[in-house]
């Protein structure tokens, strides 16, 4: 043999497991970690004594982790989960590593449909999230037709269709918003920059399993989406289903999103900033780049939730503000630093 | 012999014109054959209609005498392998990364590359000379070193035959006498069949055992390089005039532009 690295192949089922299983233990300390932080104190032991069951059922601390916290821990989670795993899918997609969730005008496309459904009387546990998918669905289509018609889909032309179609959806929200007298949609504002703070156990019931079988399904695409972003045409000569490889990823991404938008409002730049860390880290498989990212995406977002929490307590700012701060400048520096070697059309 | 692939009577047009008319071809095991034509005379469409990427719709096209309609693209991927003339990757793959991207077509769902797989992939960089190049990411590559890589990927994919639209085009002469020689090895030491589109018809005349020479989409002449590479022929064909005699190497056809 000629070198020691090909007794073996690059990527062993073994390799995934064991790295998303590291993944996953810095998720949990991260989530754990969370947990003892915010305004009212809750100290390790407090935490130990809940954990082990030992803890008083009435001591405060036990509210403050039950009712409060955890549920927002875990839709943090949820939520960075699927807006790293989108962001994943659609940069191999559209073969364009700026492309994420909210720069696309996915995102608020969602924010689009759940506003609709709100002024329509919809329910918030089904209905809401439902209208919020065809709202992703529906900017999906749009800056997919729009925007990739004569210029190809690497082309930066699909990054400005997203950047508009953000903004027409945003100030729509905003027309609604404005127009209409009801004292709930106001406090949509806070939502629309990104909002865990009213999550309840309840919506996570229908989140979650929804949120599992469409990683899953997406998971089962990864050697597809390998080849996908290595050319169209290649992927097909290769024997890949490229049309409907493509149309089964964008339906399942407009449902994470759709979904995670519907309960946590608009947080942009976790789809973008963390592939492109995993990514550096792991390298561009996506057997092991959809796991890694995914769990990533939820640790990042749980600790930038935290941040929301912490940085002016006793009173807390939208996270989509936290990741917005990170994020922007982060696009930029891609942008400068490697746009040279991604502007080819 | 059986031929791989076939086109019977196939017809294309992307808009009103045929690009493609009436193309009757077969590719034979362990053939080397060269599609000649000046620009806009359906080369590259006639070889996207022998991988499946386009669909004629006029005839037919024939993998192992079944339709290729009737099969599914993975078992096409298994006969058929093509180099396109363009490649670019967005990510960062390794060169072995790459080469094992041809054993998708052989894979299940969920399945990941095995020994057998890497073994495979290893041989196929054996056989193009870039076994040392397999760490390397694919963007440092240059681009002869980068079209053996994108040929070892075809070989991995255990085809029958293998397609290359304009192989040689960026290179210089020194790798595109070794992409021809390695081409020309594998036809004669594997047994594989190897369509190469091109518009270096001195390289083509070289190496290839037989040679289409298509002119506004249809077979204008097919044979051996003997018999197709002629004056008349080229200067029917390519609207310019040339002067043809023997390499005196090779006693292959050789080609002079008239000044």
């Amino acid at each position: 043999m000629f070198n020691d690295s090909l007794h073996k192949p690059p990527l062993t089922p073994g390799r995934v497991f064991r790295l998303s299983l590291i993944m996953a233990l810095v998720l949990v300390l991260v989530g754990v970690a969370s947990l003892l932080m915010g305004t009212a104190e809750v100290s390790f032991q407090k935490f130990m004594a809940f954990a082990s069951g030992s803890l008083d059922p009435d001591d405060p601390a036990k509210l403050i982790i039950l009712r409060i916290r955890l549920p927002r821990i875990i839709l943090a989670g949820l939520a960075g989960f699927s807006l790293a795993l989108g962001g994943v899918v659609f940069q191999a997609l559209l073969r364009n590593p700026l492309a994420d969730p909210f720069i696309l005008g996915v995102s608020s496309g969602s924010a689009f449909g759940a506003i609709m459904g709100i002024l329509l009387g919809f329910t918030f546990s089904v209905g809401i999230p439902l209208i919020s998918f065809a709202g992703a669905l529906l900017a999906v289509y749009l800056v997919l037709a729009l925007g990739t018609r004569r210029m190809g889909m690497e082309s930066s032309t699909i990054l400005l269709t997203g950047v508009i179609l953000n903004a027409f959806f945003t100030a729509v929200i905003m027309f609604f918003i404005s127009i209409v007298a009801d004292s709930r949609l106001h406090t949509m504002l806070f939502w629309l920059y990104g909002d865990l703070s009213q999550s309840r156990y309840a919506p996570l019931v229908l989140l979650t399993p929804a949120l599992i079988a469409a990683s899953l399904i997406l998971f089962s695409f990864a050697k597809e989406l390998n080849l996908i972003t290595t050319g169209e045409e290649i992927a097909f000569q290769l024997g890949v289903d490229v049309e409907k490889a493509k149309k089964t990823c964008l339906v399942l991404v407009s449902l994470l999103i759709g979904l995670v938008v519907s309960f946590s409002g608009l947080i942009g730049f976790v789809g973008l900033i963390v592939p492109h860390l995993a990514r550096m880290a792991f390298g561009s498989d996506h057997r092991l780049l959809i796991p890694v990212a995914s769990l990533g995406g939820a640790t990042f977002l749980i600790a930038a939730d935290t941040l929301a929490r912490v940085l002016i307590s006793p009173s807390e700012l939208p996270v989509g503000v936290i990741t917005a701060f990170l994020g922007a400048p982060f696009f930029l520096y891609l942008l400068r630093a490697k746009g040279s070697q991604w502007s080819r059309s | 012999m059986e031929p791989i692939l076939s086109l019977r009577k196939a017809g294309f047009r992307y808009s009103v014109s045929w690009a493609v008319k009436g193309v009757d071809l077969d590719v034979l095991p362990g053939e080397m054959l060269g599609i000649l034509g000046p620009n806009g005379s359906g080369k590259t469409t006639l070889l996207k209609l022998l991988d499946g990427m386009l669909l004629p719709q006029e005839g037919e096209v024939l993998v192992h005498r079944k339709s290729m309609v009737t099969l599914k693209r993975g078992d096409v991927a298994k006969v058929v392998a093509m180099v396109a003339q363009e490649n670019f990757f967005r990510f960062a793959f390794s060169v072995l990364d790459v080469v094992l991207m041809g054993r998708f077509p052989h894979l299940g769902r969920l399945q990941f590359e095995g020994d057998k797989d890497l073994e495979i992939a290893v041989n196929a960089l054996r056989a193009t000379h870039s076994l040392e190049l397999s760490e390397r990411s694919i963007h440092e590559l240059s681009g002869g070193e980068k079209q053996r890589v994108l040929l070892a990927r075809a070989l991995a994919q255990e085809p029958g035959v293998i397609l290359l639209d304009e192989p040689t085009s960026f290179l210089d002469l020194k790798y595109k006498k070794e992409i021809f020689d390695l081409i020309a090895s594998l036809t004669k030491e594997k047994g594989l069949s190897v369509v190469i589109v091109s518009h270096d018809i001195e390289l083509v005349s070289q190496y290839c055992h037989r040679i289409v020479m298509l002119k506004n989409g249809s077979v204008h002449m097919t044979g051996t390089p003997d018999q197709v590479i002629d004056a008349a022929s080229l200067e029917s064909v390519y609207d310019c005039a040339v002067f043809v005699d023997k390499n005196p190497l090779t006693g292959k056809p050789r080609i002079s532009l008239k000044p």
